[in-house]
């Protein structure tokens, strides 16, 4: 009878360690990775490549950015506007930026156009721009040399 | 007695629930995942372009014209340093090589010298990349950028074509 009231405990427990470790570890990885700069960016755009655009070492002094698709229309702040129609809220950061004693001429416009973009409509792009005071351009492209 | 043996064999074992954190971790993990997108680094050539052009002073080196011809698909056609026709972004490169360039890097003459950008309106914006790749410098060997002529502006617009 005794025997037979002992109870064997047996319990098949995974041994769930290791699994957590690997998870933990791909998180980081892809934490570590996680660009939240890359926001700007837009599918839509597909930069000509240069092995000589460099990323910026410091931060741009009040940046804004121009996105210029294939078909010559604008994409600022989420709005897609013929170049035309771009006084108005160029006008609004140029006031902007003065009220932040700032100097327009000193606010970098960065040009995100589209490789396959007009070269006409980017200067166009420019000269509305330089309309409303802004002076210092930096044309984006991807970091990476060109193929044959 | 029996009451305080059977204590005594008693495992005290404190489970700790691994399930829901389990449930979070496999959470962010397919929200990292999901969100991870593999994109290349970008850069920026630096255009400093007022909207009058530099007052008319005395100046030592007139800007170097560069000119670059579309067809009618938007392609480059054609490439001039001035007056003088060139084969392609590699001659480009050659020729402002040998009037900045050195064994060394850069002479002096390439902080003072501006190039003159004259792109035909229809022209595909990716060759205008090339060709202020091309002039304003090249990677050596080490993998350093070099730079040549960085002062770069454009002609002003032409009007759309017909």
């Amino acid at each position: 009878m005794a025997v037979r009231r002992k109870k064997l405990d047996i319990s098949a427990e995974a041994d769930m360690t290791p699994m957590i470790d690997m998870t933990f570890q791909l998180i980081a990885f892809f934490m570590v990775l996680l660009n939240f700069a890359e926001g700007e960016q837009d599918e839509r755009i597909k930069l000509p490549s240069s092995e000589l655009a460099k990323p910026p070492e410091a931060a741009l002094e009040s940046p804004l950015t121009l996105q210029l698709t294939e078909e010559g229309d604008v994409l600022f702040a989420g709005r897609m506007l013929p170049i035309a129609a771009l006084s108005e809220p160029l006008r609004h950061e140029a006031a902007v930026l003065e009220r932040q004693n700032k100097n327009v001429a000193d606010a970098s416009v960065i040009i995100r156009a589209d490789a396959s973009a007009k070269t006409g409509v980017v200067q166009q792009l420019i000269q509305k721009c330089q309309e409303h005071g802004f002076e210092k351009f930096l044309l984006r492209a991807k970091q990476e040399a060109r193929g044959p | 007695m029996r009451i305080r043996k059977s204590a005594a064999h008693r495992v005290d074992k404190v489970e700790i629930q691994m399930t829901p954190m389990i449930d979070i971790v496999f959470q962010l993990l397919a929200f990292f995942l999901m969100t991870f997108k593999i994109t290349t680094l970008e850069g920026d050539f630096n255009i400093k372009m007022p909207a009058q052009a530099p007052s008319a002073g005395p100046v030592e080196f007139p800007p170097l014209r560069v000119q670059l011809v579309a067809d009618a698909q938007g392609n480059l056609a054609a490439i001039r340093l001035g007056d003088r026709p060139l084969t392609g972004f590699d001659a480009l490169h050659r020729e402002i090589l040998g009037l900045v360039g050195s064994p060394t890097g850069p002479n002096p003459l390439a902080g003072q010298l501006e190039v003159e950008l004259d792109a035909d309106y229809n022209l595909r914006y990716v060759n205008t990349v090339d060709a202020i790749t091309a002039i304003s410098g090249y990677v050596n060997k080490d993998g350093h950028v070099v730079k040549l002529i960085e002062k770069l502006r454009f002609t002003p617009p032409e009007p759309p074509p017909e």
